[in-house]
Formats: C-alpha cells, sequence, structure tokens
C-alpha cells in the first residue's frame, strides 16, 4: 500500500486554493477522505473532472458528533486511474440545508443528487433534473426517512392528497409521436420499474426510466445494527451480487475496524467473486439470445447455470451463494476433494461456453440482431462513467481488479476485455471473454490455494471511525461506506450499485432502436433495480 | 445448424423426476389432475416482484430450466393479469410496489390463488415489518393462498408450493 498517493488530489485541489483537511478516523488511508468548505464544493468536482477522474459516488448522511449535535454532511467519490479513489466531505448547514449540484461537471450525479434530496430534503442547487426520484408522488412531502429524528420503523402511509399525483415525464406535444408505458410491472419474471417511451413508427425516440419502486429503506435499516447484521442485509441488495456485495460491506467494515484478512481467505473470496460472475453472465448471455428468438441458447446456459448452483449449494451451503463472506474471512473452506470438483466444473463449463460461442458467433439470425443494436459511443460512456461490463463494451474499462488491485487479484494476472463499438454484440463478447479470464483465474486461486486460516478474529471498531471499499462486482465496482457509532453498531451507511450509473447508459443506447429491440438492449445492461433503488 | 442439433442430442434430456421424499409424487400427480380438471391442463401465473432483491426471481428462472422443467405440469408464466389463474408475488410488499400489487390482483379473474414466495413475501425477511419502506407482508395487502418459506426457495420448493396452492384453495372451482 502506497501512502504517498493518498495526497496527490489535496495537492491537485491545493494548486487552485481548494483547501482541505485529512480525516484521521477514516480509513484506508490510501482511500482518504478530505473535509473541504462547502463553498469548494462544485470547484473541487470541476478540479477532479479536469484531472481526468470519474465521479464514483455522492451521497449525504446525518452524523451525531461527540457533543451529541447532529451534523448533516455531503460526500463524494472520486477515483483517478492511477491515484485511486478519494472521498471529499463538506458540511451542510441544519437551518438552510443546500448544496450546489455537481452534475454539470458530472452528469451521473443528478440520480444521486435527486436521491439526497429526497432523504435529507437538502435542496440540490442548480440541479439539472429537480423532480423526485425514490421518494414517489404519494410520500407525505415533508418525510425524508434518512434524516435522523425520522421514524424508520413504522412503515409509511401514503398522503391522501398526493396519492393520485403524477410523475412528470418529458412530454413531447408532436402529433407523430406516441408514448407507451411499461411496468412497473413487466411481462416476464423480472424486477419491477417504469419505462416511458416516446416513439415515432417503429423507432423509439426517447426513453426515460422511472425507478424506485423497489425501494426497501436499507440504508436506514442499516443504522443501529452490528457489522454483523448488516452483513446479511448487504447479501441481500441484489440478489445476484450477493458476494460482490457483501464482499464491499465487509471489507468497509475491515477496513474500519483495521484488520487483515488471512491470505487463504482473500483468495476464498475471489473464487466465489469470480464463480458469482461466471454464473452471471452464463445466465444473461442465454436471456439477450431469448430476447432475439434463439432460445436453444437461453436453454444451454439455463442448464450450465444450474450445473453451478447445484455445485454452489453442496459445496457452500447456498445456491446462489449468500452468506459466504463473514466479516475477517468466509464461511467455508475448501477440502482437496471440493477443489478437485471446482476445477473440474470451471474448466467443463468454460469449455461448453466456448463452444456454445461458436455455434452463437456462426447462427446469422442472432448476429443479425445483435450486431449495431443498443450503443453507446466511447465519449458517453466515459461521460457518464460506465462501469463493468457496460463500460468495457464501449472504451471505457474502469476496474478495481486492476485499480486497486485487493488480496487476491494483486496476485492474480487480471485481463480486461476492452470492446469499442458499444453496441450489444460487444457487451455479449465483454461477457464471453469475461467468462473465460474468471474461469483462468478461479482455477489459478484453486490450485495455488495458500495453507493458513479462513477467518481474522472481528474486532469492534473504534466509535467515531469510518470505512469504505470499492469492489469489482460482476456488474461492475460497488462502493460502500460505513461509519460506526458506540459499541461497534453501525450509525450510518451508503451504497452504491454498479446499476445506479449503468441505467443511464440504457437511455441513451435504446435512443433511434425499434421498439421490439428494447428489451434486447435492456438485458444486454442487465441493471439491477433492487441494487439501484435500495 | 449441424451442430445445434448435435449439441441437443448430446446434452439430450436432462429433466429429473420430481423429488420423492413425503409422498410429494403422488401430491404432483393429484394436483396434474387437477390442473387438467379445473384448468382444462393449463395454470397461467402471473409473476410480480412487489420489493424482492432479485434472488427469488433467479430461482424462479430456474424452475423453467430443462432440470425441472415446470412446463411439463402445465404450469406457464403469463405476461398479463387479464388470464392469469395465479398469482405469485416475491418480496415484502414495498410502499412503492403495493398499489402495483393490488391493482394486479384486481384485474385477475376468479379464482384469484395467489402464492406467496420466498422469506420476504412471507414475514418481509430481513427487512423487516419495522420498516418505513415496507408496507407488510404480501398477506397483509392481498390474500395468500399458500406460502413458500427459504432466502430464496429451491425451484423445487417453488414447484412444490405452487402445487399445495392449488389444493388448499377451497374457492367454488
Amino acid at each position: 500500500m502506497t501512502e504517498l498517493s493518498n495526497t496527490w488530489f489535496a495537492e491537485r485541489m491545493g494548486d487552485h486554493g481548494i483547501h482541505s483537511r485529512y480525516l484521521e478516523d477514516h480509513h484506508p488511508a490510501h482511500m482518504p477522505c478530505l473535509e473541504i468548505r462547502r463553498l469548494d464544493w462544485a470547484h473541487a468536482a470541476e478540479e477532479a473532472k479536469r484531472q481526468a477522474m470519474r465521479l464514483v459516488a455522492i451521497w449525504a448522511v446525518e452524523i451525531v458528533e461527540e457533543d451529541a449535535s447532529k451534523q448533516l454532511y455531503t460526500y463524494m467519490a472520486l477515483a483517478h486511474e492511477e491515484h485511486r479513489h478519494v472521498l471529499l466531505r463538506t458540511p451542510i448547514h441544519h437551518e438552510n440545508p443546500e448544496i450546489l449540484s455537481i452534475s454539470q461537471h458530472f452528469i451521473s450525479a443528478y440520480r444521486m443528487e435527486r436521491h439526497i434530496q429526497d432523504m435529507f430534503g437538502i435542496q440540490v442547487r442548480n440541479i439539472l433534473d429537480a423532480r423526485l426520484w425514490i421518494k414517489h408522488e404519494h410520500w407525505p412531502e415533508d418525510a425524508h426517512p434518512l434524516l435522523y429524528d425520522f421514524d424508520g420503523k413504522t412503515p409509511m402511509l401514503s398522503d391522501p392528497e398526493r396519492a393520485d399525483m403524477d410523475y412528470e415525464y418529458v412530454p413531447c406535444d408532436s402529433e407523430s409521436v406516441y408514448e407507451i408505458p411499461v411496468g412497473p410491472v413487466h411481462a416476464g419474471i423480472i424486477e419491477p420499474g417504469h419505462f416511458r417511451f416516446l416513439a415515432v413508427g417503429e423507432k423509439i425516440l426517447n426513453m426515460e426510466e422511472r425507478l424506485g419502486y423497489v425501494h426497501k429503506g436499507i440504508e436506514k435499516r442499516m443504522q443501529g445494527r452490528t457489522a454483523d447484521e448488516g452483513l446479511t442485509l448487504a447479501g441481500r441488495i441484489s440478489g445476484d451480487s450477493t458476494v460482490g456485495h457483501s464482499w464491499a460491506f465487509a471489507q468497509a467494515c475491515e477496513y474500519a475496524a483495521n484488520i487483515t484478512l488471512p491470505k487463504r481467505a482473500s483468495y476464498l473470496r475471489g473464487i466465489l467473486c469470480e464463480r458469482e460472475r461466471i454464473a452471471n453472465h452464463i445466465g444473461d448471455i442465454g436471456a439477450i439470445c431469448n430476447d432475439a428468438g434463439f432460445a436453444f441458447m437461453h436453454m444451454q446456459c439455463a442448464r450450465l447455470r444450474e450445473d453451478m448452483a447445484r455445485l454452489h449449494a453442496e459445496i457452500y451451503d447456498h445456491r446462489l451463494l449468500m452468506d459466504n463472506i463473514t466479516l475477517g474471512g468466509v464461511a467455508h473452506d475448501l477440502s482437496l476433494k471440493m477443489r478437485e470438483k471446482l476445477i473440474q466444473q470451471t474448466r467443463d463449463i468454460a469449455a461448453e461456453i466456448e463452444h456454445l460461442r461458436a455455434i452463437y458467433a456462426d447462427t446469422p439470425s442472432i448476429q443479425e440482431r445483435v450486431i449495431g443494436a443498443g450503443i453507446v459511443t466511447t465519449d458517453e460512456a466515459k461521460d457518464i462513467g460506465l462501469l463493468g461490463y457496460v463500460g468495457r463494451a464501449s472504451g471505457h474499462s474502469p476496474d478495481e481488479r486492476i485499480e486497486e488491485a485487493y488480496a487476491p487479484y494483486d496476485d492474480l494476472e487480471v485481463a480486461i476485455p476492452e470492446g469499442k463499438l458499444g453496441g450489444v454484440s460487444t457487451r455479449v463478447w465483454v461477457r464471453f471473454e469475461e467468462i473465460a479470464n474468471a474461469a483462468r483465474m478461479v482455477i489459478q486461486c484453486l490450485e495455488s490455494l495458500p495453507e493458513g486460516d479462513i477467518q481474522t478474529p472481528w474486532n469492534l471498531p473504534e466509535t467515531g471511525v469510518s470505512g469504505f471499499a470499492a469492489i469489482e462486482s460482476w456488474r461492475g465496482e460497488i462502493v460502500t461506506w460505513v461509519h460506526f457509532g458506540e459499541n461497534g453498531i453501525i450509525e450510518c451507511y451508503s451504497v452504491r450499485d454498479p446499476s445506479a450509473i449503468n441505467w443511464l447508459g440504457l437511455e441513451l443506447a435504446v435512443r433511434t432502436v425499434p421498439v421490439p429491440d428494447f428489451p434486447l438492449v435492456n438485458k444486454s445492461f442487465n441493471c439491477s433495480y433492487a441494487g439501484h433503488d435500495l | 445448424m449441424l451442430r445445434i442439433m448435435r449439441q441437443i442430442i448430446k446434452v439430450g434430456s436432462i429433466t429429473e423426476p420430481l423429488p420423492t421424499a413425503d409422498g410429494f409424487e403422488q401430491l404432483g400427480a393429484q394436483l396434474k389432475a387437477k390442473i387438467k380438471q379445473r384448468f382444462q391442463g393449463s395454470l397461467a401465473i402471473r409473476f410480480v416482484d412487489a420489493g424482492s432483491c432479485n434472488g427469488c426471481e433467479l430461482e424462479v428462472h430456474a424452475a423453467n430450466n430443462a432440470y425441472y422443467d415446470i412446463e411439463r405440469f402445465g404450469v406457464s408464466f403469463t405476461a398479463s393479469p387479464r388470464f392469469a389463474d395465479m398469482l405469485l408475488v416475491t418480496g415484502p410488499v414495498s410502499i412503492n410496489m403495493k398499489t402495483a400489487l393490488e391493482m394486479t390482483y384486481e384485474a385477475m379473474p376468479a379464482p384469484k390463488l395467489v402464492l406467496a414466495l420466498g422469506d420476504c413475501a412471507a414475514n418481509c425477511g430481513v427487512f423487516g415489518q419495522d420498516n418505513y419502506a415496507i408496507a407488510g407482508s404480501v398477506a397483509d395487502i392481498i390474500p395468500v393462498d399458500a406460502v413458500v418459506h427459504g432466502c430464496p426457495p429451491t425451484p423445487s420448493a417453488i414447484i412444490q408450493g405452487i402445487l399445495q396452492v392449488m389444493d388448499s384453495h377451497h374457492h367454488a372451482g
């Protein structure tokens, strides 16, 4: 861990007269948290943009200080390819809670800023879009659930006067344009959300997302819990990314508690995370093909995914790998026999996928549908800061396994497929490549599994410390920030699923594609609703 | 095309018989007969995620894969509640999904069978009933005929649950 790199952004800001102060009780030191003045907030974002940093997340919290007074803060996390993550925070006045928007510098900020407005009642000035977001119209006007004094325990009742209020979608008064409302309940077995299409003939002119339907108050629910209870909840933020979310949560807690994992445990985590990546990519490739009527691939992929789930049930006691990451380690060690089984299956599945890939590539009916559909250009991807396979397919490839190089990836050779064309076929190509790479890393971890413990004893973080972690889940970078109060109780918490950013990419990708191509493009992104809505 | 055929033949039929514990197969046979009698051999299910984490959805998908092949019992998933016999609901019911769930239920024709799937649908699971964003378990919002526990329930538990709804429901058929 180089401690030198962490002064980099503070120096850049210093060059422009932005004063910053290190927060001693924030961990880890190589991803520091700097407090800046509120009037420098947007200026700092502008400087970050100039330094070619990307916006990782922006969130707010209300912390109870040592003298029992409550203080609102907004945080932003930024990342630089070489200089890694840095967090900035600034205090917000209670009487006049407002902050300047940074969405003119980082477009992806605006939905997270709307989340801040909804949850805290903080006015974000100059925001590009001031409509409600997670807070749906029927909520009482003064409900801001993440404020400390808000009663988070009683189910909130709709305000009868607001019950019939509608969200104002982007209007269009042209006679040749028609609207198609879709959702929140969708046709298939998928999560709920609303899409509003404006179409001309077959072509989509504009598609607008309306999310928040599966908001479950996770950030509020974390408050007052032990880290252990929090971990169980984090594993259920998005069921398909249970390993990714648990790992990000556990790592943030481990940084806060200043404990390091035994090498064996981090290898075992790597195996879990890469197997989760393989299983989800396989399922998605099948589903993408199915949305274009190529049911053969769907049946074959579903079979391979099931094979993986069954071995997971046998070895890890859970088909989707839930509750396998613990604070300071992992729940299951692997015997030699289990390792052999896992190696064998990973190898077999990777080989079967290569075979299916050849069939997919040689089938004109599917190629005709995926090539050129749903394009996001490199410039757009960089502007939004698209993550994971969606970013990689459009020539924007932040990857925490390389940039942050947390264990075990510091020992592994992580290869990143870099696509350029940014369409459905490129996203499928990236997923095929990632399956092969992940399989190689799983086998490498299994073959060179270090001896030792699988668990470092957990010790309670000190009062007032916070931890931050960034983990490359199968969808992309998940970041988690946890702040501890007395006795190791979580006082505030924030998480950013990659979907919070990638959903914006989907809106761009479906411009000018025909309406029937929407499911295909949507599936190639496969953003999480649950991970976004929290 | 030849390669596709070859792959299909190579994999062959992998569909498995259902687990035999607790006279389950007998139940299956019984209820398959019931589906045949009451729904002319085809039970149409409308699926609604009322706030799930997407874990249950993955397992409902799995129940459709070639190993479990839920369609062999005459069960199919439909895109509209208007011709659905059964509503399959996952998740604790979030305050933002409550209305959509109620409207879906309203839109169904009788007998409006309802299966609450997973621990969250049963009792709000880890998200809890003491939560501002959760309106309640599925049974707090609409009448429920059967509940399947599990986080998430396995595909065979899901199939078993669907068959159980048929057995526990005593509306005039």
